[in-house]
């Protein structure tokens, strides 16, 4: 998408990621991406994208260019370890019949 | 519309209305009998209305034409809130004449209209819609927010959804004008000429309304918001690297009927529909 105002007309916002928090006491959630020429006008044009039907109450916005992310490809690997480790999960354990309000 | 039939889409809608002044509010007051405008408080929001409603017709154009897909969500949310704004005090004013928000919007002429010179200024490019936007915001920020305090209590409740949205709409411009003018060579000139073509238009803004007369306390003299004009626009221009254009005023007249040669290409593209096909819903 070519930005006017630059002569080769290659001109490109950058891309950033934006996270709607809904109400109070609910985290931020990634909500989706946009183009703007900082992170100023990021912020005010996620209000416009994504706030329209009173969605958030408060807008956070990061350069896409700025997120380090695991590698899809090594997938396996990276999340294979926890992966027949049950016992991590409070599930996996049986109430005590000698301790009572558990 | 059968609330039965809707199900939770009606109930979600019944609550976002519920939270703020819309033109749907004002309608059932005014089917009500409990906002019944005084015919003189009417012709004073008449005007205020139709400034709202040809810049709302205006910024509607830039959709899909906008620099960036974002900019045209912007500005068409900008333009919705001018179009809401509008539609509650036409509905309001109609109450006076038994005429409704269409009725006045779609079958009057363009002499009938009321709309000042600055609203009626062609879009042309991104930097001279926003320069109009600035103005405009500006001004109506400061209007809406003394109207919040009229002894209307229709126009004060308008006003007072109003003045926050157009709070946000100042934002949008100044942010614009701030980048624009300390941007490239090319984007301040052209933040320049935007500027040095809306400023003929401004002082129309701060002169006397005919309607306001004899309206104490219920309407706002419009020369008392010069002073919050210029503690704003000057500064910010001055800070963007643009100058004050020096300029001889235009004469004005759109509160007595009088306007430029663009409202009638506006009107007719905006009543067409309503015209050729009266009544016709969708």
């Amino acid at each position: 998408m070519p930005s006017p105002g630059y002569g080769d007309g290659r001109e490109q916002w950058p891309l950033y990621e934006v996270f709607i928090r809904a109400g109070r006491g609910l985290s931020h959630v990634h909500a989706g991406s946009l183009h703007a020429p900082d992170a100023e006008m990021a912020v005010r044009n996620a209000r416009d994208l994504y706030t329209r039907r009173g969605e958030g109450v408060s807008i956070w916005v990061v350069a896409s260019a700025d997120i380090t992310a695991s590698d899809p490809d090594a997938r396996g690997a990276f999340f294979e370890s926890p992966q027949g480790k049950e016992y991590r999960h409070a599930t996996y354990y049986t109430e005590s019949e000698t301790v009572p309000h558990l | 519309m059968n609330a039965h039939a809707v199900g939770s889409h009606q109930r979600y809608t019944k609550r976002a209305i519920s939270a703020a002044v819309s033109p749907e509010i004002v309608a059932t007051w005014v089917d009500a009998g409990t906002a019944v405008a005084d015919p003189a408080v009417a012709q004073y929001a008449l005007g205020i209305a139709d400034d709202l409603l040809i810049l709302a017709q205006q910024l509607g154009a830039w959709i899909s034409h906008a620099p960036e897909l974002e900019e045209d969500l912007a500005l068409g949310n900008i333009g919705l809130d001018l179009l809401g704004q509008a539609r509650s005090l036409l509905t309001y004013a109609g109450s006076a004449w038994g005429k409704s928000e269409d009725d006045l919007a779609y079958f009057r002429d363009e002499s009938e209209f009321r709309c000042r010179w600055l609203f009626e200024l062609p879009n042309g490019d991104f930097g001279q819609t926003i320069a109009r936007q600035l103005v405009a915001s500006v001004v109506l920020r400061a209007l809406f927010a003394r109207l919040a305090d009229s002894r209307d209590s229709t126009l004060a409740a308008i006003s007072a959804k109003a003045v926050k949205e157009v709070e946000y709409h100042v934002d949008h411009a100044a942010q614009w004008v701030r980048r624009l003018g300390l941007g490239t060579a090319e984007s301040n000139r052209r933040m320049q000429a935007s500027l040095d073509f809306v400023w003929p238009y401004v002082d129309e803004l701060f002169q006397p309304d005919p309607q306001a007369a004899g309206l104490d306390g219920i309407a706002v003299d419009p020369t008392t918001l010069r002073g919050d004009f210029e503690a704003v626009v000057p500064p910010l221009i001055e800070a963007s690297g643009l100058q004050v254009p020096i300029v001889t005023p235009s004469t004005g007249g759109g509160r007595f009927g009088i306007h430029t040669e663009h409202l009638g290409r506006l009107l007719a593209e905006l009543q067409v529909l309503a015209r050729q096909h009266p009544g016709a819903v969708w």
